[in-house]
Order: C-alpha cells, then structure tokens, then sequence
C-alpha cells in the first residue's frame, strides 16, 4: 500500500526573536499543501533545531527569522547539518531578509529564500520544486 | 527507518523483520484524552521525571492529518523542546494519514523500532481523542487518560468506550474549579467496574503540568503498574494479546492490498461494478459474490 510520498517540513524559530505569527501561518499554508508541518516553538538553539531534524526526519528546514541575524545563524547551522550527516536536507530561510543578502544565503548553500512578502504559492511551489 | 514505515516503503518491512527480535523490553505507556487538556506537557513533566531515575525515552505524538488537504500540522513536539539534546530522549511527531481511532498505522511498527533501539520507556500520545478513539490500549501496556475539571457531569464518566480503558486517570490543571468533584466521579466509575483479586485498580491523580506539581507521583504510579504487572505476570499476558492484535491488524492490511491489487486487474470486478452502478445488483450481494469468487477464500471453507 505506497502512499503518495509527503513532504515533511521542519518550521523552526531559532533564537531570541519571539514573532511566529508569520511561521504559524506558513506552517498553516504548507498544511493545506498537503505537507506535514512540524512547528519547534520558539527561542530554538541550533542544536535544538539540528536534533529535531533528525528526529522527525524532515527533508526541509523553514527557518524563521526576523532579528536581522539571518547570516550568521544560516550559516552556522549549514555547518551543524553537515557534521551532523543532514546532506538530504534542504535548508529554506524566510522572515525579514534583505534582497541583497539573497544571494550570500544561496552561495552558502541554502536552497531557497522566502522574504517577507512571498506568496504562500510562492512557498509551496518553491518547495515542491525542491523534489522534481 | 521511521521515515520509510510511514511512507510504507517496501525495504521497511524487511527492517522490521529483523528488528522485531530485539524488540519486547520496552514499557509502553500510553497517553490519551481530549484536545487541549495538556497531554504534550505532561508527557513533557514525565520525561523529565523518568529522566531523573536515568531511564531512556522515546516519544512517539500523534497528531491528526487533514482530511481535506492530507497535510498536518505537527505541533505535540514544541511542548517538549528542552529534551531535543538529551541524547537519551528521541521525540518523533507523526501524522495520523487517514487512520482513525487517535493513531497513525506506522505507530505500533514506530514503536518496535524505538524498542529495538533500547528505549526503556515508550510513551504514545494519541490524537486529541474523543469518546471512541481507544485504539491506544490495543498498543500501550498502561494507559493513562487526561481530564480536565469542569467538562461534563458524573453521566460522562460512566459512559462506555474510552474511559473504560484506562489504568490511570489523570485530573490535569487541578489548580481549576470542581477538580474534586471529578475526581469524586471517576473514583466512583472505577469502584463500579467489573473486577477480580488479581487486578490493577486504576488510580486516580492530581497534576498541574505547566509547574510539575503532582507529575513524579504520576511517573512513580506508571512505574509502581509496570511492577504490578511483572509480578502478576500480567505483562506477558498483556504483550501475548497485543502480539495477537498486532498480527490480525497486519493480516487485515496485507490481505486488504492483495485484494484491491486483485481487483485493480480483475475484468469481473469491472463488470460488477458496473452492474451496481446501472442497478442490476445490489452492493451487499456484489461484495458477497466477489469475496466468494476469490479462490483463496474458499481454501478453508
């Protein structure tokens, strides 16, 4: 009995930024995609957010941020996720992201960058292509 | 592996095959009740307690899937965020994909694995359950069921279905008005039960989640049943009937898909099919004649 193969998305808030209004309506949208939404809470650590991953085996990450601090937090648990063996993982940023800093967050490998203003069929699409 | 249960991957099932020896340790608990009465955070509280006495947990929440969209939103987890770099704590989410009765099909197959891996404690968290989700005691070894003050008069703690399958009940948020009356009435609805010498008398408890309060007697009477029913040999009678469930769920599943994959191809399904849908034949005598005209039915008539 092969179900279909669904998509199961990790939404975490790292750090000290305490606004999930918007990730709860992601996750919201994402769910009406058809895709699992895990929501971590807020004031995650990246190793909080590393370990759920595992756990849940996801095969995207949403991060959340709106501190500003979208470099080096993505950065950083780009790295946690190659130690940890998350190569299958697909890391996605969304929240307040500046345009020009796009292209940083893809050169480090981040797969897809969602900013403020983003369509919900934006997100999904964005997603979904992920796996074609 | 979890992963590949899930999605039904055929490579998961030989993984089982191989597993399943090293599973049957574990202590399976089970937790139920309706939505919103804080089973995550008290599931929470317990690890922390079980934690204490060194004993390694697995979790496995239960959240329900979208009937419309087929999505989820998993959120039993962000209760439980403080044990996700516990080493000794795996916590997974799973969404219950169609199956009704407040788990997921993957659950039980979950949980041998997490046996398998070594977890002494496995504690299950179903959907936000009503009155008829008692799927749970057809998995868990204890089960714990969540209440909250002020939710029905004493007519609701007699009724039957899920109530009656409890091996703890739990009176959460007790700082709340009418806690005693609750527990008054569920004490009564144990006292009237049908019961011989030999078996566990469901306790009642007071906890307040958020602060701990009344959540190390909680984990201590999980515990103290888990010992009752060692002594009484009652744990394996208890894992003898849930290897019985086991095998007739799964036997339920395979012949399911064997059938429909039989149906899929079969010209004669087709024609009756299309002879109930022009009204020639009624759908209970269809059903009838095609189960009987599947041979391998018929083996053992």
């Amino acid at each position: 009995m092969k179900t279909k193969n669904k998509i199961r998305v990790l939404i975490a808030k790292p750090g000290l930024d305490g606004h999930d209004k918007g990730a709860k309506i992601v996750a919201l949208a994402l769910r009406d995609a058809g895709m699992e939404v895990i929501y971590s809470g807020l004031h995650q650590t990246l190793d909080q957010i590393t370990q759920t991953a595992i756990q849940e085996t996801v095969d995207v990450i949403g991060l959340s941020i709106m501190s500003g601090a979208h470099l080096p937090i993505s950065e950083k648990l780009i790295n946690m996720m190659k130690e940890q063996g998350l190569d299958d993982v697909n890391l996605t940023v969304g929240g307040v992201i500046p345009h020009q800093d796009i292209p940083k967050l893809k050169e480090m490998g981040v797969a897809e960058v969602f900013p403020g203003g983003t369509s919900f069929e934006d997100i999904i699409t964005g997603i979904n292509n992920l796996f074609e | 592996m979890i992963r590949l249960i899930e999605d039904c991957d055929p490579s998961a099932f030989e993984m089982l095959k191989l597993l399943y020896p090293h599973s049957g340790n574990a202590f399976i608990i089970g937790i139920t009740g309706s939505p919103g009465v804080g089973k995550s955070t008290l599931i929470d509280a317990l690890i922390l307690e079980f934690r204490k006495l060194d004993i390694k947990v697995a979790v496995i929440a239960v959240d329900p899937t979208s009937p419309i969209s087929g999505g989820a939103i998993l959120g039993d987890r962000l209760h439980m965020q403080r044990h996700a770099t516990d080493e000794n704590v795996f916590i997974r989410s799973m969404a219950s994909r169609g199956h009704t009765g407040g788990l997921s099909r993957a659950t039980k197959d979950a949980a041998v694995v997490l046996d398998a891996m070594g977890y002494e404690i496995i504690i299950i968290e179903t959907v936000g359950a009503g009155q008829g989700e008692f799927d749970i005691a057809t998995l868990a070894h204890s089960t714990g069921i969540v209440n909250i003050p002020g939710t029905g008069d004493g007519i609701q703690a007699v009724k039957a279905g899920i109530l009656e399958t409890g091996d703890v009940f739990i009176v959460n948020k007790s700082d709340k008005p009418d806690t005693d009356e609750l527990v008054h009435h569920l004490i009564m609805m144990i006292n009237m039960r049908k019961s011989s010498k030999t078996d566990w008398t469901a306790k009642v408890l007071k906890t307040i989640a958020r602060d701990g309060t009344g959540v190390k007697e909680l984990a201590e009477t999980f515990l103290s049943h888990f010992v009752f029913m060692k002594k009484n040999g009652l744990i394996d009678r208890k894992r003898k009937e849930l290897e019985h469930l086991y095998f007739h769920s799964l036997l339920k599943d395979l012949t399911l898909e064997k059938l429909l994959l039989f149906m899929k191809g079969s010209k004669d399904c087709k024609k009756i099919e299309e002879k109930i849908q022009s009204r020639e034949i009624d759908p209970l005598s269809a059903a009838e004649l095609m189960v009987n005209n599947i041979c391998v039915f018929k083996g053992n008539d």
